[in-house]
């Protein structure tokens, strides 16, 4: 193992170049980039001037549109054109059967995994997404002038464990070092600068276009906790068009809408909303129709109060996770176009008895936040005062006999965390076990999220009940899941093979990478050997920064064994042979495992202390 | 592992949780991945594993139970996926009484009333044990942390029985 970098907080490790990092908004409806310049974060523009980009991808045969192009194109190229593509990360087909109706184009099936028909063959959310990731870096690389060193990439706090992956993989698919994902309710405190000055607890309500997120969050001395997230991932603005639609539909006799209509009522919906957020009322043509139609802002509201009380249910049932009530809340911060809905503001100022938030476009916060922890992380700010505290928002659990769920990590757990389970065989000679994990608060596993089938191999043969299989659980702070397995009595490491039940494998995503017009283009050994050097930079600068600071803790044959891997690291690190540095950055992680152990230990008792052991 | 060696506090069942809060965000501060999101594959790995330690060791030492739990354990006195039956007729008869009283609640005119008076009876049976376990591992000879890990499987009863209990206060506020 290596050395971790430890630097006294409000003192960077060393000096340092500025370095280029973006938060992305990834949302459902529209997505945004944006970074911080001259200290101050700011949404990025595109060269039409824009800075959000409806996440909407078209396939023609020869190319790929993002944005607003793709937009104009989609009333006649619905089938081509993928919008909301964000409701389908992570997810079974079967689990999309009701979007089916919802989205213009065409579902399929694909091994389990949900995929859309196109022009150009199937593509799957993640190269979906992965093309408004690549589209929203583009428009940063050319603002900033050079490549970005990493990004920060909001999801729903209450993505489970596959969108979180999937978020991940098609930030891998599209070239991007993500640092982090983090919860938007968080990235949106973070924007309002709530993490210096604010003491209690802050609620966040996030109306986006395709999910609702209320999260509840303590803030105290610099430190950010996510007390407890609730909401609904299939619940946004997007319902309050088709509640219109549903409604104009009615109006217009239509039994059936074909998805060329259904687009240019919804086209029609959303401009209705929009200007019932100013207006008492408007007057519209019915496609096809010459009348004119009125619709006042207390028909809309009527339509969507049963939605919007849904949020307040979800909102006082987050409340009760956290153990609190809604007087206890000091600030309430609204994000997402639809908070700008008065019947939204209304109820919310309301529930909370307190006047929301709402100075910043509530479209923009979320990436604006993202941008100051993007700026943050990669390491151009040396503050080590904000710590981002985050909660895993669903149980993880194990499918037990009976098609019962055994909760082995409980929602609102602090990440990262790692908890350990004990399996035995119930065989003689048993060499092989099937797990299950699922994520969910139900009882039952079918009621529950699969998230994938763990496969254990290689247990030593012996009687039944005689292996002692410890498999532990893993959560980053990410919130994504990995799981080791060891038998204790004879210490032999088991093998895993991972299905993700709604996921990509790596080599999937491999294969994906490979294949994307993305990279056909550069020279796949040419990034691996990019990606061996840049992390033979990092493991050099750690090491020589440990040494530098602790070479004390080293007897001498120990520290010339490591200056000698250093210096070869240098120089292999210089050539082009892609095996050669990855062998010498293992090499120099084995030496210096003990000496990470040592520093970790004499790191701890001086945090605990306040003073350099050596004081002691 | 020795949590409380890892907070470098004195292990004893009375604790003083504000200190013990501040420690574990010095802790925090210092290895919360985020602050080695620059580092290298293997520290940031290292970070994650680090933090979950972190992470673990403070949810173990915060609730009273658990941490009799570890106490116990560090003694060489393991009880917490121990399947034994309880046999103690007195305080099983307690504990049935009580279920009863659970159940009536919504036969009841005014269930908020029974509800806290549930509650204050098991807030007092809870706060007594908890003395007697710290008195206990106090202690600190083998007779009595026979005694804590008795007192330890009594309190789960009670633990149990609050949460239930609360369950039903949800269920009637809905």
């Amino acid at each position: 193992m290596a050395l971790l970098q430890i630097a006294e907080p409000g003192q960077s490790a060393a000096p340092h170049q500025h370095k280029l990092a973006a938060g992305i908004d990834l949302g459902t409806t529209n997505s945004l980039v944006a970074t911080v310049r001259s200290g101050e974060a700011k949404t990025l523009v595109n060269s039409q001037g824009r800075d959000m980009v409806p996440s909407v991808v078209r396939y023609t045969p020869d190319s790929v549109i993002v944005g607003d192009a793709a937009m104009t194109a989609a009333q006649h190229d619905a089938d081509n054109t993928i919008v909301s593509v964000k409701r389908l990360m992570g997810k079974g087909y079967s689990e999309t059967l009701a979007l089916k109706e919802k989205v213009p184009y065409q579902l399929i099936d694909q091994q389990g995994l949900v995929a859309i028909n196109t022009v150009q063959g199937v593509k799957n959310p993640v190269e979906v997404s992965a093309e408004i990731l690549a589209t929203l870096a583009n428009t940063a690389s050319e603002t900033l002038g050079g490549e970005l060193n990493g990004v920060v990439i909001t999801v729903p706090a209450y993505f489970d464990d596959a969108q979180r992956q999937a978020t991940k993989d098609a930030a891998k698919l599209a070239g991007l070092n993500v640092m982090r994902l983090l919860n938007e309710p968080t990235a949106a405190a973070l924007a309002y600068g709530l993490d210096s000055g604010q003491e209690g607890v802050v609620a966040v309500y996030d109306l986006g276009g395709g999910t609702f997120d209320i999260s509840i969050l303590r803030l105290r001395r610099g430190v950010f906790e996510v007390l407890a997230t609730g909401g609904d991932s299939a619940l946004g603005g997007d319902d309050f068009d088709h509640a219109i639609v549903s409604y104009l539909q009615q109006q217009s006799g239509l039994a059936e809408l074909s998805h060329q209509q259904m687009r240019q009522y919804l086209t029609l919906a959303r401009s209705i909303k929009e200007q019932l957020t100013e207006e008492e009322s408007v007057s519209f043509n019915l496609p096809g129709d010459s009348a004119q139609t009125q619709f006042s802002r207390s028909q809309f509201e009527q339509l969507i109060a049963p939605l919007v009380k849904k949020t307040i249910r979800a909102c006082r049932q987050v409340l009760r996770d956290a153990g609190l009530t809604a007087e206890e809340i000091v600030k309430v911060v609204m994000v997402g176009g639809s908070t700008r809905v008065p019947l939204v503001r209304s109820e919310v100022a309301a529930f909370f008895a307190s006047e929301p938030l709402t100075s910043i476009d509530p479209d923009k916060v979320v990436a604006i936040g993202a941008a100051i922890q993007a700026n943050v992380l990669v390491g151009n700010k040396a503050d080590g005062d904000t710590l981002l505290l985050d909660v895993i928002p669903l149980s993880l659990g194990l499918e037990t006999m009976g098609g019962l769920t055994e909760k082995i990590i409980p929602r609102n757990t602090v990440i990262p965390v790692a908890r350990a389970q004990e399996f035995t065989t119930f065989k003689d000679g048993q060499t092989a076990m099937a797990l299950h994990v699922v994520q969910g608060e139900r009882e039952l596993v079918e009621d529950c999220r699969s998230l994938a089938r763990f496969e254990l191999r290689g247990i030593p043969p012996m009687p039944a009940g005689g292996a002692h299989i410890r498999v532990t659980f893993q959560v980053d702070a990410d919130g994504l899941l990995s799981v080791t397995a060891q038998e204790k009595s004879t210490g032999v490491q088991s093998n895993i093979q991972v299905k993700p039940s709604y996921g990509l494998s790596d080599d999937q995503v491999a294969t994906m990478l490979k294949g994307s017009m993305q990279h056909a283009r550069q020279d796949m050994q040419q990034r691996l050997l990019r990606e061996q050097q840049v992390e033979a930079a990092r493991v050099l600068e750690a090491v020589s920064r440990a040494l530098q600071a602790d070479a004390h803790l080293l007897n001498d044959t120990e520290r010339l064994a490591i200056e000698q891997a250093l210096t070869d690291l240098a120089t292999v690190q210089q050539g082009d042979d892609t095996a050669a540095i990855k062998a010498a950055i293992e090499h120099t992680n084995h030496l210096t495992d003990d000496f990470a152990a040592r520093r970790m230990d004499q790191s701890i008792r001086s945090a605990l202390t306040g003073h350099n052991v050596d004081e002691v | 592992m020795n949590y409380f060696q890892l907070f470098n506090l004195p292990a004893k069942f009375d604790l003083d949780l504000t200190e013990l809060g501040s420690r574990y965000l010095k802790l925090q501060k210092q290895f919360h991945p985020d602050q080695h999101s620059s580092g290298s594959e293997r520290d940031r790995l290292l970070a994650v594993q680090q933090t979950a330690n972190i992470n673990d060791a403070y949810h173990s030492l915060k609730q009273p139970l658990l941490r009799a739990e570890h106490l116990l354990a560090l003694r060489g006195l393991k009880i917490s996926h121990e399947q034994r039956s309880f046999t103690d007729p007195m305080f099983l008869m307690q504990q049935m009484e009580l279920r009863e009283q659970l159940a009536e609640i919504d036969l009841s005119d005014d269930p908020d009333s029974v509800i806290d008076d549930i509650d204050r009876q098991l807030q007092q049976q809870k706060k007594q044990l908890l003395n007697q376990l710290s008195v206990a591992l106090d202690a600190e000879n083998a007779e009595q942390d026979q005694l804590a890990a008795d007192l330890i499987r009594k309190l789960k009863f009670f633990y149990k029985l609050q949460q239930e209990l609360e369950l039903i206060e949800q269920q009637l506020q809905d």
